[in-house]
């Protein structure tokens, strides 16, 4: 027994928020609950505080939409909370798609299915594409692109106010990610994951590797849904400060040496030295 | 060295080319998939929405409208509803708008997708002022224009009596019965169907449209030259003039050119 909350306690921990929120947000539909009310796009909290996703609030603002102050407010408290805490929080203590993708990466690890598939045929920045597309498109058509499209919001605004076929886009994610690419959604294409790296790049809650208690087993790099960020297990003390680690803490309770570990990031030099290094993998 | 330097700047150049051109292909395929979606005009939407195309940008599709509304009005289009994802709508014919008084599914909208302005006169809210589309009555199937007696709707219509009149005629086919004939004023009509909902025949007879379907435009050629408030129109009218080779002279010369020979 503690052997698994040893193994998979943040992982609980993760799922417990995700399915709490949705159930919270589910609960303001069915039950006329006020705790939070909406969806992740935007709901209000206790009825009074307003919270919008500030990418969708860019997405307006590209298309040309009059942003109001609700809106404005409520993107800019999600935007600093995120910005403060860490960025991509969101994609794994959040986001309910998350919930599809590890599933799939547990599968594909299960059946060993990245041996018959080394090569994958992407590249992770992908995303920063995407991101950038999306909003030209807002732009050039006057329409919030991403917002049509996203599985995202289709997947929980189909949790909460009835799933339609919002069902397959769950099956289209998770076989994607299970059959074409290797944390193929969340890790290459999303590009809310893309805007919560660029934004959470900052941000204080970091993972810290403690190179002196690696052994080298690298399960860590096995569990992280973002392998390049931990460019330097076994090699290097430093923080993880690429953006891009979901902050899933995955590697942290799979590493049974005490090598990883949360951090409040400190801007001392030699962390500074790591962000170099980061740079030039 | 030099060599190996040049060959990876040509990739690195010819990386960026190609992403580019994979950003643009797929650009063009999300571009054309979006526009389609978005395409719908047959949508009735939420009170005080904002005309169409500003409110398909401008709604975040939260939701929170449609949990405001305590008859459960209105729904979130989902996946296969092929509506534009995610937007609110209604269906008057499943449950109407039934006018709540107080618009508890205006003022929850934090984007203003909903603006609560459009629908406030005198700084209190007005029911009676939103405006969600407009009812038409198909004369081939509404039953009273057959000369059976119906008036549900009518009597359904929150504006009872105003934005549908009841309208007398004579029943020439028996000789001694009246038709009772509804009919829509359009200034009137506020789109919220509960009409729709009472229509008594198998499929409405009666419908709600959005405006900009159910209505023609007469435009600046036609004005009503007995009626001061529309002569105002043709303040801001503006016209083109074209002169071609035949309409440089009066038409009277031009009809009669080349005629002489008529006379002899
Ligand atoms: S580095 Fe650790 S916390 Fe970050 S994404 Fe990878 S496994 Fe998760
Ligand atoms: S006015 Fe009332 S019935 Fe009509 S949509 Fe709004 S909340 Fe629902
Ligand atoms: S409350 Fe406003 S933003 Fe939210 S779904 Fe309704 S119209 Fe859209
Ligand atoms: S939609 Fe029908 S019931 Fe509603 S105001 Fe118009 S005529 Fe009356």
């Amino acid at each position: 027994m503690s052997i698994l909350w040893n193994n998979y306690r943040y992982l609980i921990l993760r799922r417990f928020t995700q399915i709490s929120l949705m159930l919270l947000y589910f609960g303001a539909n069915a039950w006329g609950w006020t705790i939070l009310m909406g969806n992740l796009s935007s709901s209000s909290f206790l009825g009074i505080i307003p919270l919008s996703d500030p990418y969708a609030a860019l997405q307006m603002f590209a298309a040309g939409a009059v942003l109001s102050a609700d809106l404005l407010i409520g993107a800019g408290i999600i935007a600093l909370f995120y910005m403060l805490l860490g960025g991509r929080l969101f994609c794994s203590w959040v986001c309910p798609i998350n919930i599809i993708t590890d599933a799939s990466a547990f599968v594909r690890e299960f059946f060993n299915l990245d041996h018959t598939q080394k090569r994958q045929p992407s590249t992770r920045s992908m995303r920063y594409w995407v991101l950038a597309v999306s909003l030209i498109i807002s732009f050039a058509l006057g329409i919030t692109a991403f917002e049509f499209v996203s599985p995202i919001s289709m997947v929980h605004r189909g949790l909460v106010f009835g799933l339609g076929f919002a069902w397959a886009a769950m099956l289209i994610i998770f076989l994607f990610d299970l059959f074409v690419l290797k944390n193929g959604w969340c890790g290459h294409i999303c590009p809310l994951g893309g805007f919560y790296s660029i934004i959470g790049k900052f941000s204080l809650i970091k993972v810290h590797h403690n190179a002196q208690n690696c052994t080298g087993c690298m399960d860590c790099k096995v569990v992280c849904p973002e392998k390049q960020v931990l460019f330097m297990i076994d090699k290097e003390s430093l923080p993880v400060l690429s953006g891009e680690c979901t902050l899933c803490a995955r590697c942290i309770e799979v590493c049974n040496d005490n090598a990883l570990n949360f951090s409040i990031r400190n801007l001392t030099k030699k962390q500074t030295i790591g962000e170099n290094n980061e740079n030039n993998e | 060295m030099k060599e190996n330097e040049q060959n990876t700047r040509r990739d690195f150049i010819l990386d960026m080319v190609r992403a580019t051109g994979i950003a643009a292909l797929g650009g063009f395929m999300w571009s054309a998939y979006v526009d389609e979606v978005t395409a719908s005009t047959l949508l009735l939407r939420p009170p005080a929405a904002l005309k169409e195309e500003d409110f398909l940008r401008t709604c975040i599709k939260c939701g929170l409208c449609v949990e405001a509304c305590p008859y459960d009005t209105l729904m979130l289009a989902t996946a296969g509803d092929n509506k534009p994802i995610g937007t609110p709508y209604f269906v008057p014919r499943d449950i109407p708008c039934y006018m709540c008084p107080d618009i508890p599914c205006v003022p929850v909208c934090p984007t203003g997708a909903l603006d609560e302005s459009s629908v406030t006169k005198d700084s209190i809210l007005d029911v009676n002022t939103i405006d969600m589309g407009v009812a038409v009555i198909d004369d081939n199937s509404c039953i009273s224009f057959w000369g059976i007696q119906c008036d549900a709707c009518y009597r359904a219509c929150p504006l009872l009596g105003e934005a549908i009149a009841i309208k007398y005629e004579k029943n020439d086919r028996t000789g001694k019965h009246a038709f009772l004939k509804p009919v829509v004023v359009n200034d009137v009509c506020t789109g919220c169907g509960m009409c729709e909902k009472a229509c008594v025949t198998e499929k409405a007879a009666i419908f709600v449209l959005p405006r900009e379907v159910a209505e023609g435009r007469a435009g600046n050629y036609y004005i009503k030259g007995w009626d001061k408030e529309d002569e105002k129109r043709l303040e801001n009218a503006s016209s083109i003039k074209t002169t071609t080779e035949i309409s440089k002279r009066s038409a009277m010369d031009s009809l009669n050119d080349g005629l002489e020979d008529l006379y002899e």
